[in-house]
């Protein structure tokens, strides 16, 4: 298969022990759910995926996206997105300043000023370009932070534990609207979760480690 | 691109700036310490210089007083701390002497010690202020308070300042050992606040800011300029001795400087291992304490007497620099008034040239030092981030040696070696000396924020496309502006307070504020010292407030900013 993500044999371990081994394929559109209890490696998963493995780890293995091998490339060339369950906003930046930061180069200012605001206007959020993002709510940071990541035309979305910190009501919402983001876009979505729900929303196959 | 393949050796070339001159300085005591020093045709090895060192009227006097006053500053700094951390952490008080910290570590030791001087001279303002009314004294008591013998007044003068210091070193510990919870516990099972504190918390505090004490030890037992203001003089503390035989204009003199030099390290290294051996037999009189199960009876008293020790070593900093603004405005001021007859601004016209080539000259070190530094820092800990080639992968040891190792030890044969490869002394290698003083504290100062900065933000901006380069720029440092510049703050003053490099490798002509404001104490104009000093205090300050009010302008529309 062409498109998509790939894990291929790929195994992590932490010194001398090892912690996970995973093959697995992921089509563009569908969501692979990770389970398992803390500190089997899930999110060392993603950050060998995101091309940020912590020192102390090795990692064995290829991760191929939309046919090509990026397991050597430096992070930032990988366009891998990725979401924690924090927002990771930039705080010193302006809401329309984070979105900038995200969307890839290119286009006059006026082009991408239109963008940055069609994005805000995407996830109701009209007018708030010039906010500190400090005093967004929950629920709007994350929205933020999504839009954000897809301005930066990813080729696939990683979540880790994304939703873990948002409350039961918002947590349904955001998760539906990335969801439904990444099955628009094509995306594939490789999501780390320890809450079922998060994994039935989902819908797609669910690998549990450890 | 260049900066990727510069950045790995960062690390090395920090390690270079900051103990290449320490080594080669020593190695430059060593030879002409054992009589061998070409530049004055002796040729080596022979043990003359330490005859004549031995010879020197009063030389076993000065070793003594080095000592003495050494340990015992050290000691009441680190008690007052301890008390007044321990009785009052975390109540409205100890968050007032909290609030004073940051101007009172930058005053520079000289400054202090001036102002400390002014106000405890038998002339000084706390006579004054006492007179004729309580003491009857209508002319100065002929006291020898200042200059006192066995160094009562240098002691002050040392611990004054490095209470603050040390004190900002257990914050810092404090933070780490989950003091308050600690706290909790023991009172709950019955302690007073002050006993449960010691038995409970001081052990982890203590191991957190030992090296901290050493350094303190270190400077105190060979500090130059503070035993220069306040200090005995006939005999005076080792490290003068050392110096005066530095500018003698005999150049044979430099080889008992040198063996000046070493018998000053090893007084160093002999007070830190009978520091070391202080504290097993500490822990072992604390652990026979802790398991007497005493709920502290002295707890009260003690307390106060931490409280009102604090502030009195903090108001003696502060009323010291008021008294300094006073005397450098002051017109004629006859004892015992408590005040000049007038005030005029004669002494600072009289002196603005001086004080404009030295503010100058002050700030052109400062300010190409503490960039050079800040440089490397950032590489150091950027190389950290990158490449996991971490600058204290040895230990803290590292960092803190160039603070260890004596400046009175190093520094006069770091000059003789200039000397010998015919290199010439002046501003440059000033302030290429400054360096190794300024890069410990700002790698200190700036290593915790920055490692505290949290990575997922790197991986995030990394995974929207931007490099490493971008990352850092445009992410990282603006997010660490506060820290940055209270780091840029803290390297600026340790290279306005520094004395001796200044003196002995800018040949004494490279003339700062510190140097013109020591060299001013012998003479006695006091109006001339209160005005170099209250210039030096205000060099060194001027740098925090701005570190402090540039980033909550920058970020006053930043919520997420403004405690950061």
């Amino acid at each position: 298969m062409d498109k998509g993500l790939e894990l291929r044999q790929v195994a992590i371990a932490r010194g001398d022990k090892p912690l996970l081994s995973i093959d697995a394929a992921i089509a563009p559109g569908q969501v692979l759910t990770l389970m398992g209890p803390s500190g089997v490696g899930k999110s060392t998963l993603l950050s060998f995926v995101t091309g940020t493995l912590a020192p102390g780890f090795t990692a064995t293995g290829q991760v191929w996206l939309d046919g090509h091998d990026i397991s050597r490339l430096p992070p930032h060339r990988r366009m891998v997105g990725i979401l924690f369950q924090d927002d990771l906003l930039f705080p010193h930046l302006s809401v329309g300043a984070n979105l900038a930061f995200g969307l890839r180069t290119g286009g006059s200012r006026a082009e991408r000023r239109i963008k940055i605001d069609s994005a805000l206007a995407q996830v109701g959020l009209e007018g708030y370009a010039d906010r500190d993002p400090a005093t967004l709510s929950g629920g709007q940071k994350a929205r933020v932070s999504l839009m954000r990541m897809l301005l930066s035309n990813p080729c696939v979305l990683l979540l880790d534990e994304a939703f873990s910190r948002l409350d039961a009501t918002l947590r349904a919402q955001v998760r539906d609207l990335v969801f439904d983001r990444a099955r628009a876009l094509h995306l594939p979505v490789l999501m780390v979760t320890h809450d079922a729900e998060d994994a039935q929303a989902a819908g797609g196959e669910v690998i549990t480690l450890g | 691109m260049t900066r990727q393949r510069f950045l790995p050796f960062v690390p090395s070339l920090t390690i270079l700036a900051m103990l290449g001159p320490v080594v080669a300085g020593l190695y430059g005591t060593v030879l002409p310490a054992f009589g061998h020093f070409p530049a004055v045709g002796l040729q080596g090895p022979s043990l003359d210089p330490f005859r004549a060192l031995l010879a020197t009227p009063g030389i076993a006097t000065s070793a003594r007083l080095s000592l003495t006053t050494g340990l015992v500053a050290t000691a009441l700094s680190l008690l007052i701390v301890t008390l007044v951390t321990a009785g009052w952490s975390g109540t409205r008080a100890f968050r007032a002497l909290e609030r004073l910290l940051s101007p009172l570590l930058s005053v520079p030791h000289a400054a202090a010690a001036f102002g400390l001087g002014f106000l405890i001279a038998p002339s000084g303002w706390i006579a004054r202020l006492f007179s004729p009314w309580a003491t009857g004294w209508t002319r100065p008591p002929d006291l020898l308070i200042v200059h006192d013998p066995a160094g009562l007044a240098m002691i002050a003068g040392l611990a004054v300042k490095e209470v603050p210091f040390l004190l900002l070193m257990t914050l810092a510990a404090l933070a780490q050992t989950d003091a308050v919870r600690s706290g909790q516990v023991a009172q709950a099972l019955g302690y007073g606040r002050l006993t449960g504190w010691i038995k409970g918390v001081f052990p982890r505090v203590y191991a957190q800011i030992r090296l901290p004490v050493y350094v303190v030890l270190a400077f105190a037992l060979s500090v130059v300029d503070v035993a220069i203001i306040l200090g005995p003089t006939t005999p005076p503390p080792l490290a003068v001795q050392i110096l005066r035989k530095m500018s003698d204009p005999d150049l044979t003199m430099r080889t008992v400087a040198a063996a000046g030099a070493l018998l000053q390290l090893g007084l160093v290294i002999g007070a830190l291992i009978l520091w070391r051996l202080g504290e097993v037999a500490a822990a072992a009189l604390g652990r026979r304490w802790i398991m007497a199960g005493g709920r502290g009876r002295l707890d009260a008293p003690l307390r106060w007497l931490g409280l009102k020790a604090g502030a009195v070593s903090a108001f003696g900093v502060l009323l010291g620099l008021a008294v300094l603004a006073v005397w450098s405005f002051a017109g004629f001021w006859g004892f015992p008034k408590a005040l000049p007859d007038s005030f005029t601004p004669a002494t600072w016209m009289r002196h603005a040239p001086g004080l404009r080539a030295a503010l100058g000259e002050t700030f052109l070190i400062g300010i190409v030092a503490t960039s050079v530094a800040l440089i490397l820092t950032l590489g150091c800990l950027e190389a950290e981030y990158r490449h996991g080639l971490k600058i204290t992968s040895r230990g803290l040891w590292l960092l803190y040696l160039p603070l260890l190792v004596p400046q009175v030890a190093f520094l006069p044969g770091l000059q003789t070696l200039m000397l010998g490869v015919g290199a010439d002394v002046g501003r440059t290698p000033v302030i290429l000396v400054h360096l190794v003083f300024v890069l410990p504290y700002m790698i200190l100062s700036l290593g915790d924020p920055f490692r505290a900065w949290d990575t997922r933000i790197g991986t995030t901006a990394a995974a929207l496309g931007a490099s490493p380069d971008r990352v850092l720029w445009v992410v990282r440092l603006p997010m660490l502006l506060r820290p940055v510049l209270t780091a840029t703050a803290v390297g600026l003053a340790v290279s306005v307070g520094q004395y001796l490099p200044t003196l002995l490798i800018g040949g004494g002509r490279v003339a700062t504020l510190t140097t013109e404001a020591v060299a001013l104490s012998a003479g006695g104009d006091r109006a001339a010292i209160g005005a170099f000093g209250l210039m030096q205090t205000g060099a060194a300050l001027v740098p925090f407030a701005l570190a402090l009010l540039i980033p909550t302008l920058v970020w006053r529309n930043r919520r997420g900013l403004r405690h950061g």
